[in-house]
């Protein structure tokens, strides 16, 4: 089995299950205080870690390209409250113009 | 409010943010075709963990050259807020064993959303499946979309900078987090989780960096808190 297989197995079964313990199992009651604090806060420091992997990882190294430059005017866009869809345009716009201009 | 009106209003709420998240779909098709992936795969992800945002994670991971395990705990990590949504929406999600098992597949951000907003505890139900469901076709129609039009050349997506989508997406979703009210913690955290992973990168497989992260600042805010 291929592994986008193996994840696509695995990620779904363990996806289902966070999804319905609470329907299935748990009826009416609330998860534990520190359960849901955890869940609160996770998704900031994943994301964030998401976006530095997604920007500037090379092959085991940082790397520094056109990608940053659009990121960065992606931030911009979402200071500016642009909607979701400009926000990605901006950035991918910005990252072509940058990569042509560098050559 | 009448139930005609009231069903029209979680219509045009479902539909809504169903058409919010058609770009994202595209740009997850593309992030597949990038991490080499194909349709049939693309579209498992986005039937079968129908969850944005892990799909995200473990896409990106595998696109790395992350191994299976490291895929599939970024995308879990990503996703333990499904448990805490999942009992949210308990109460309206009743019936027999059968009916909730397939109910619970619908249990993501967009469908406890336009059920959490519902007044009514009745309509609760009504929003969270008119939500779930339109969710799902767009999602997966546009993940198919996505798919075939960065097949078209592969050259195109470095190209026309397609690469910064995913990246401009994350940030996207993070943004929410780091501005208004809780959002000083929010960026703590933010900044923390970054740094943890540009510094894993050059050490660390692929993937490892992203559950750095999670794992660090999870450890980080347990130990702080457990006097209190």
């Amino acid at each position: 089995m291929s592994t986008s297989v193996v994840v696509i197995i695995g990620l779904g079964l363990g996806t289902y299950a966070l999804k319905a313990a609470g329907p299935l199992l748990l009826g009416g009651r609330r998860l534990p205080t520190a359960v849901e604090r955890i869940a609160q806060l996770l998704p900031a420091a994943l994301l964030a870690s998401l976006v530095v992997v997604s920007t500037v990882a090379g092959d085991r190294a940082l790397v520094v390209d056109a990608r940053l430059a659009g990121v960065v005017a992606g931030g911009v866009a979402l200071r500016l409250r642009a909607p979701f869809i400009v926000v990605v345009a901006v950035a991918v716009a910005v990252t072509g113009v940058v990569r042509a201009l560098l050559g | 409010m009448d139930d005609r009106t009231r069903r029209r209003r979680i219509h045009r709420q479902a539909l809504s943010i169903s058409l919010a998240l058609a770009p994202f779909g595209i740009v997850f098709g593309v992030a597949c075709v990038e991490a080499g992936l194909g349709i049939a795969e693309a579209v498992g992800f986005s039937a079968i963990v129908f969850t944005g945002s892990a799909q995200f994670a473990a896409v990106g991971v595998l696109g790395d050259g992350g191994g299976a395990l490291a895929a599939i705990g970024a995308g879990l990590l990503l996703n333990i807020r499904s448990l805490a949504f999942g009992v949210l929406l308990a109460p309206s999600l009743t019936g027999r064993v059968g009916t909730r098992a397939l109910l619970a597949q619908l249990v993501i951000d967009e469908s406890t959303a336009v059920a959490t907003v519902q007044d009514e505890p009745r309509w609760r139900r009504y929003g969270f499946l008119a939500g779930g469901l339109a969710v799902f076709a767009v999602w997966n129609l546009t993940t198919v979309a996505g798919v075939l039009l960065a097949s078209v050349d592969d050259g195109f997506i470095t190209d026309l900078g397609l690469d910064a989508a995913a990246p401009a997406a994350f940030l996207a979703l993070l943004w929410p987090r780091l501005v208004g009210d809780g959002g000083r913690e929010g960026r703590r955290i933010a900044i923390a989780g970054g740094l943890v992973a540009a510094a894993a990168v050059p050490f660390a497989p692929p993937g490892i960096p992203i559950l750095l992260a999670g794992l660090g600042v999870l450890a980080a805010r347990t130990t702080r808190e457990v006097p209190s």
